[in-house]
């Protein structure tokens, strides 16, 4: 789960982490009003859930107050497209005012999970700024790695080690330690898949600050924190993946015009490899899940036709726990409900198959029903391309 | 002979009063599974279906011997429970439970180090030694005993892997789901090693998924200790980059875990791979017949 950029800021400072003076701003007005508060020069940061915001020009330094009121105006409603946002690109609704800060040097730290050693880890580097992955692709030997072991968590010692290797001394070296452990803490009692300083910055004046921050939660530990989902900007999120989550789907919008309904994540993945394999381009990924009701499918499958790209559906289940008739009574009713005239395809296979292709061939929809992975994908591929 | 399960498994399974506990249990028991205790804590010295309750994973390993545990418990409490097991002395704990946060399954990996459970998933279909043995939730009458060892990332996908090498007459000795999630118990190299000993596996299947380089490290070791011919199928080719495909681990992230990349590494490594999913009993007989 994504939360912005001052979001991240709050949460970091709640744990002692040092940040720069800033407060969000919804108008443009507020935009200047704070701008005046920070001294009159100041840096308007649009707030959209990606990264790469600076090279798109989301990120103005105003001289003054009424270059922050430009800066809102401009930037409030702006589509921005980034590296990491699609061609559509992210609204920017909200923008982040604050204090301009003289940098001596940046830095770059995270604490993410490493899969190899499955444990989280520690990532510096004296390269602030950069894009790690970039880094960690053209100089792997710029990155510093620090697994942690949970039993014993992120001791100082090996903290001071870290920021020794970035060439840090003195008093600065204990600032950046005490910082690392909080990071360390705040990771843990969060839930956070990753927690990420870049730049950390130490000021001309010599102290340290977390210029820009980015944190993650696990969506899977929400239950443990009541107050994540309040924190959501759905204003930043598909429509589509907004519902299917209510549902309890796991739902992504892709550019292609067949709507995919399948059964697991892998075979959901497999589907849409397949299609593409065959000239097709799916509209979408939807598992639906492993014990979904008739209810939950009929849902999902409403969900896949609400998608305006969608000119053609293929249903795809392996049933196990999920039983076939229970998938095929949810098509019929969906279909039924919303009245669908598109071109369906149905292959199904495993628990109740009979039972499932009876229900769907005597609904009087207009089904195709197959037996055969292969054969569905075929199927549905041509009928689109004919059409 | 098989891996990890055969017929004289006995199973205890934790959550065995929950709505998919039970659910499955049955399943299991019809498939001819030796389910010998179940453990709800509350509901100690009940019975269920025939079957013990116990509060606790130890009574019930000191009272009917069970050896393997399969777990159906909530995914706050899941942690917990895997614990508890280990600490009860069982072998084998098989997982099914999904959306364990990240960071308990990183405080049990850590305490299960050096340790004898092993442990297969969390987030995972479970396992299966065909007619002898289930421990998990797949359909069990896709399954034939066989020849060929199958290891996988996925639930549905795997059934479908498993429907064909049925199909084309290979059958199964043992397929393991090993699970979608980022930190999961045994890894593909684990797996690879028991059938690599294992006499009647004749080759193996692996599938796996975008995401992490659990595969390319399974390449390397294929490379250099596999005696036998290995087939594989990877899910994701299509998937875009920054987006978390179902699976907690299925994402590409800053260039890595790409499904072109692993496919590459593992023929580099003299692993038959297909493109599609309808050909993984062909490509695994093809293999075999190499």
């Amino acid at each position: 789960m994504n939360i912005h950029e001052y979001q991240a800021k709050e949460v970091l400072s709640s744990f002692g982490i040092p940040v720069p003076r800033g407060r969000v701003a919804l108008t443009a007005d507020q935009v200047e009003r704070t701008a005046r508060e920070m001294g009159g020069r100041c840096v308007v940061k649009a707030q959209i859930y990606a990264g790469g915001r600076g090279k798109a020009g989301g990120v103005r330094l105003a001289d003054n107050p009424e270059k922050a009121l430009e800066a809102g105006k401009d930037l409030f409603g702006r589509v921005l497209i980034t590296p990491q946002t699609g061609p559509e690109g992210l609204v920017v609704r909200r923008l982040l005012v604050e204090e301009a800060v003289e940098i001596g040097k940046e830095f770059y730290l995270s604490i993410t999970l490493d899969r190899n050693t499955s444990r989280y880890c520690i990532i510096a580097s004296a390269e602030g700024g950069m894009d790690i992955e970039e880094l960690a692709a053209k100089s792997p030997e710029k990155i510093r790695m620090l697994p942690i072991d949970p039993f014993v968590g992120l001791r100082s010692y090996e903290a001071r080690k870290v920021a020794l290797g970035l060439g840090l001394q003195g008093r600065i070296c204990e600032d950046c330690v005490r910082l690392m452990l909080n990071l360390y803490r705040c990771c843990m009692e969060k839930d956070c898949s990753l927690v990420e300083i870049n730049p950390l910055v130490v000021t001309r004046a010599g102290w340290l600050l977390a210029m820009d921050a980015k944190i993650n939660f696990d969506d899977n530990a929400i239950f443990r924190h009541q107050d994540y989902p309040e924190m959501l900007d759905y204003t930043q999120m598909d429509p589509l993946e907004i519902t299917a989550s209510e549902f309890d789907l796991s739902y992504i919008k892709l550019k292609g015009n067949i709507g995919c309904m399948v059964n697991g994540a892998g075979l959901a993945m497999a589907t849409l490899d397949m299609l593409k394999e065959y000239g097709g381009e799916p509209a979408n990924f939807l598992d639906v899940g492993g014990g979904a009701s008739k209810e939950r499918v009929a849902e999902a499958f409403k969900i896949i036709l609400q998608d305006s790209d969608v000119k053609g559906v293929f249903v795809n289940i392996f049933g196990g726990i999920m039983r076939c008739d229970v998938i095929a009574q949810g098509i019929i009713d969906a279909a039924s409900e919303v009245g669908c005239t598109l071109p369906i395809v149905v292959r199904m296979d495993g628990t109740l198959v009979e039972e499932g292709r009876r229900l769907l061939l005597e609904s009087g929809l207009d089904v195709q029903y197959t037996d055969y992975l292969g054969d569905g994908v075929e199927k549905i591929v041509k009928m689109l391309q004919e059409s | 002979m098989s891996i990890l399960v055969n017929k004289h498994s006995k199973i205890v399974v934790q959550g065995i009063t929950g709505r998919a506990g039970l659910f499955h249990t049955r399943q299991c028991r019809e498939y001819g599974s030796t389910i010998a205790a179940g453990v709800t804590p509350g509901k100690g010295g009940t019975r269920i279906d025939g079957i013990p309750v116990f509060d606790t994973v130890e009574e019930a390993v000191q009272t009917t011997g069970a050896d393997v545990s399969l777990i159906f418990v909530p995914s706050s409490a899941a942690a917990d429970s895997i614990l508890e097991a280990a600490a009860a002395g069982i072998g084998l704990a098989v997982c099914i439970t999904e959306g364990i946060p990240v960071r308990d399954m990183v405080l049990v990996k850590r305490c299960l180090q050096g340790g004898a459970m092993r442990l297969i998933g969390p987030n995972c279909p479970g396992l299966i030694t065909p007619e002898e043995c289930k421990v998990g939730i797949m359909p069990g009458s896709i399954h034939q005993k066989g020849r060929i060892g199958v290891v996988s990332r996925s639930g549905t996908l795997t059934y479908e892997a498993v429907k064909q090498l049925t199909d084309i007459g290979l059958g199964q000795t043992t397929c393991v789901g090993i699970g979608g999630d980022s930190v999961i118990g045994m890894n593909f190299i684990d797996v690879l090693d028991l059938f690599n000993q294992d006499e009647e596996t004749e080759g193996v299947f692996m599938i796996g998924e975008i995401g992490g380089g659990a595969e390319e490290e399974a390449a390397l070791w294929i490379k250099k200790n596999m005696k036998k011919p290995v087939a594989s199928f990877i899910a994701g080719l299509t998937a875009p980059p920054g987006k978390r495909m179902g699976h907690a681990g299925a994402i590409v992230s800053g260039g890595k875990g790409k499904a072109e990349d692993k496919i590459s590494i593992l023929k580099e490594s003299g692993v038959s791979v297909c493109r599609i999913p309808t050909q993984m009993g062909e490509t695994m007989l093809s293999a075999l017949n190499g």
